[in-house]
C-alpha cells in the first residue's frame, strides 16, 4: 500500500489553504524554472521514463503523446488543452484536483507546455463545476499575479498563458476532438481521425489534449524523477492513481492509492468494505460506466490497474469504482446507463443515434419483463453492430454495459421475462416486432 | 433585457467581462467566445437564453445568428425557457441511484409539486432530472445553481429546500454533517500524517 510520502496530492480533501501560499508550503511551484530551462526533450523523456498513462480514461503513454507533437517550428502555434470536461457516470476525482489542488494543474500545464513547446493553455471545465472554474481561476490569477505564469514565467525565459473556457452540458466534450469542436464555439460533435490533433486539433493547430490528473502529477513526477513515478505500481501500470469509489460501500470516497492495489483490500482499507460485508458484493463497475461489470468472483482477486482490470474483460477507465451489492437491481442499473448514452450520444452517427435509443428500449423492456428470451440475443446482437462503427468511443461506452450485463447476469434478465411470463396468459404476443420500434 | 425576452442587452459591466472574454481567444477566433458568452448573457437574464441574447452574441462573435442557436440548441445548460428563482437538478445517474436518488428525486416532486422540467407557479423553483453531475462519492446530490448539495437523503433534502424557499441560500456540500468534501465519512485513511503544508 502506498505511503503518505508517495503522494502527489497531499490536499485533496482540500482540508488545508489552498491558495498559492499552502501550495508552495507543500511543495507546489519548488524550483519549476529550473525544471522549465531543462527543456522540452528531458520533460518529454522523463515522462516516458515515468510510464505514466493518461488518466482521463484511455490510458495512452503521456510522454508519447507529447513526442507526437512537431518538433519543428511553424506558424502554428502548438496549443495545450486540459480535458477537465469530467462526466463519465462515478467519475469526481479532477473535480477534487480543481477545487483543492488547483496548483498542482497550473503548474502542470506549465511544464507540459514546455514538454510539447506551446505557450497557451485552454482548461474546459464542464459547465456545471462553475465553482470549480472559479478556484481554478482564482490558482490562475494567483500565478499570474506572482509571475509564476504569464510573460517570463517563474523567470525562466518561457512565455506562457493559462485560460479557463467553461463548456455547457455535453458529456461528448469529453472526447477530445469533440472538445476542440466546442472550444472552437461549435456543436460538440467528433471529428473523423486522421489528422490527429497532434497535427491538426484546435485552430488546426497541433494540440495535445490531456486530462486535468495527468497533468496535474507533472511537477511532481519531474521533480522527484520518472523512475520515482515508475518504481510504484506494476510494469506498464505504474505510479499513483486518484480512485473515486461511490455506491454500496461503508464509506463511499476519493483517494490516492498504488496502481495494482487488489480490489478487495482497497475497498476494506479506505471505504470500510462493501455494505454488508465482502459476500454481500453483487459487482462492481471499476472504471466509470462505460466499462463492463465484474461479477463477485472476479472482484475477489483483481488487480486495480489497466492490466490487471483488463484481464477480467473490464478495464480501469477512470478508476471511477461503482460499487453495487445484492439488493441492487442490476438489470435497471444498467438500463439507467442506458439512459445516460440515449442522452449524450451526439447524433452525428446512425449506429449511435438510432442505436442507443433502441438499446435503452429493450433494456426498458427487458427489465418489466416484456420481451422473449431470444430478444437478449438480439439485443447482444445490436451492441455488436453499433461497437467499432462510429467515429467516436460513444457508441462503444453504450455498447459495453450491456455486454457485461449479459455476460454476467443473464439469469437476472431472463428470470424477469420468466417471471412476467407466468403472469400472462400469452407471454410472447406481439414481441418480436416491437424490438424495431 | 425583458421577461418575454424580445430585447437584450449586455449591462455595462457584462460588457467588460465579455471583452476579457474575447480576449482569451486569438485573433479571428472569436467564435471561441460564442459558450462562454452565451453563458455570460443567460446568467445576467435570470438563467435563460431568449433568442435577442443569442442574436447579441452572434453579432458580438461575428457569426451568422443559425451558428449561434445551433450552439445554444445543442448543449443542455442554455435555458431556452424562463426557469424558476431555484434552478434544482437532480442527478439521477448510477452512483445517486445506487445511494438513493429516487427519495431524493420524490421528495422534490412532491414538495414543490411539480415534475421534471416543471416550473412551480409562482416561479420560485424549476425542477430537472438531470445526468451525472461528477460528484459520485458524495451521492446522492443535486445542484441549485452555482451549488452542489451532497450525501442527501430525504430529510435533508427537504430542509434543504424549505431554506430555499425562505429565500437562503443553505451551505452547500454534504449535508450529512459527517464530512465536508470526498474523504471517507468513518475518518481519514490517507494524508493522516501532517503532510498538508502549515495548515
Amino acid at each position: 500500500m502506498l505511503h503518505d510520502r508517495d503522494r502527489i496530492f497531499t490536499n485533496i480533501y482540500g482540508i488545508h489553504d489552498t491558495g498559492l501560499k499552502g501550495a508552495q508550503a507543500r511543495g507546489d511551484w519548488d524550483k519549476t524554472a529550473d525544471l522549465v530551462k531543462k527543456g522540452r526533450e528531458w520533460i518529454v523523456e522523463e515522462m516516458k521514463a515515468s510510464g505514466l498513462r493518461g488518466r482521463g480514461g484511455a490510458g495512452f503513454g503521456t510522454g508519447m503523446k507529447w513526442s507526437f507533437m512537431p518538433k519543428e517550428a511553424s506558424d502554428r502555434p502548438h496549443y495545450l488543452v486540459v480535458n477537465a470536461d469530467e462526466g463519465e457516470p462515478g467519475t469526481c476525482k479532477d473535480r477534487e484536483i480543481l477545487r483543492a489542488e488547483p496548483h498542482k494543474l497550473v503548474e502542470g500545464a506549465l511544464l507540459a507546455s514546455v514538454g510539447i513547446g506551446a505557450h497557451t493553455c485552454y482548461v474546459y471545465v464542464r459547465g456545471e463545476f462553475y465553482r470549480e472554474a472559479e478556484a481554478l481561476q482564482r490558482a490562475i490569477d494567483e500565478a499570474y499575479a506572482a509571475g509564476l505564469i504569464g510573460k517570463n514565467a517563474c523567470k525562466s525565459g518561457y512565455d506562457f498563458d493559462m485560460y479557463v473556457h467553461l463548456g455547457a452540458g455535453a458529456y461528448i466534450c469529453g472526447e477530445e476532438s469533440a472538445l476542440l469542436e466546442s472550444l472552437e464555439g461549435k456543436k460538440g460533435q467528433p471529428r473523423l481521425k486522421p489528422p490527429f490533433p497532434a497535427n491538426c486539433g484546435l485552430y488546426g493547430c497541433p494540440t495535445t489534449v490531456n486530462n486535468v490528473e495527468s497533468i496535474a502529477v507533472v511537477p511532481e513526477i519531474l521533480r522527484r524523477g520518472g523512475a520515482w513515478f515508475a518504481g510504484i505500481g506494476r510494469e506498464n501500470n505504474t505510479g499513483t492513481k486518484l480512485f473515486c469509489v461511490s455506491g454500496h460501500v461503508e464509506n463511499p470516497c476519493t483517494f490516492e492509492e498504488e496502481m495494482g492495489i487488489p480490489m478487495k483490500d482497497m475497498l476494506e482499507k479506505h471505504c470500510g468494505g462493501v455494505s454488508g460485508g465482502w459476500n454481500n458484493l453483487k459487482g462492481v463497475i471499476p472504471g466509470g460506466s462505460s466499462v463492463p461489470v465484474m461479477t463477485k468472483g472476479q472482484c475477489d482477486s483483481a488487480l486495480m490497474d489497466y492490466d490487471g482490470l483488463k484481464e477480467h474483460g473490464s478495464g480501469l477507465g477512470t478508476a471511477a469504482v461503482i460499487v453495487m451489492d445484492q439488493s441492487t437491481d442490476i438489470v435497471r442499473a444498467i438500463t439507467r446507463l442506458s439512459a445516460f448514452y440515449k442522452h449524450e450520444s451526439c447524433g452525428q452517427c446512425t449506429p449511435c443515434r438510432e442505436g442507443t435509443g433502441w438499446m435503452w428500449r429493450m433494456m426498458e423492456r427487458i427489465g418489466e419483463g416484456n420481451a422473449r428470451i431470444d430478444e437478449i440475443d438480439l439485443l447482444e446482437d445490436v451492441t455488436r453492430r453499433i461497437e467499432g462503427h462510429t467515429i467516436c468511443a460513444l457508441g462503444d461506452a453504450a455498447a459495453w454495459p450491456i455486454q457485461g450485463l449479459i455476460r454476467h447476469f443473464r439469469d437476472e434478465m431472463e428470470a424477469r421475462i420468466l417471471e412476467k411470463a407466468g403472469t400472462q396468459a400469452d407471454p410472447t404476443a406481439d414481441a418480436p416486432d416491437r424490438a424495431a420500434q | 433585457m425583458s421577461k418575454a425576452g424580445d430585447t437584450f442587452a449586455f449591462t455595462a459591466e457584462n460588457l467588460e467581462a465579455a471583452k476579457a472574454i474575447l480576449a482569451k481567444y486569438p485573433e479571428g477566433r472569436e467564435a471561441s467566445a460564442t459558450m462562454p458568452l452565451l453563458t455570460l448573457a443567460q446568467r445576467q437574464n435570470d438563467n435563460w437564453l431568449p433568442r435577442a441574447a443569442m442574436d447579441a452574441v452572434a453579432d458580438m462573435v461575428g457569426l451568422a445568428t443559425i451558428r449561434v442557436y445551433e450552439v445554444a440548441t445543442f448543449y443542455t445548460m442554455y435555458n431556452l425557457e424562463p426557469v424558476g428563482k431555484n434552478f434544482v437538478q437532480v442527478c439521477t445517474n448510477i452512483s445517486c441511484m445506487l445511494k438513493g436518488s429516487d427519495d431524493v428525486f420524490k421528495v422534490c416532486k412532491k414538495k414543490l409539486g411539480i415534475g421534471s422540467g416543471e416550473t412551480t407557479p409562482d416561479g420560485m423553483f424549476t425542477l430537472l432530472e438531470v445526468e451525472c453531475l461528477g460528484a459520485c462519492v458524495n451521492a446522492p446530490m443535486m445542484q441549485v445553481g452555482d451549488d452542489y448539495y451532497e450525501d442527501l437523503d430525504a430529510t435533508s433534502t427537504e430542509k434543504v429546500l424549505d431554506a430555499l424557499a425562505r429565500g437562503e441560500t443553505p451551505q452547500p456540500g454534504s449535508q450529512a454533517g459527517k464530512r465536508v468534501g470526498c474523504q471517507p465519512a468513518g475518518g481519514l485513511t490517507t494524508l493522516t500524517a501532517n503532510s498538508g503544508g502549515e495548515g
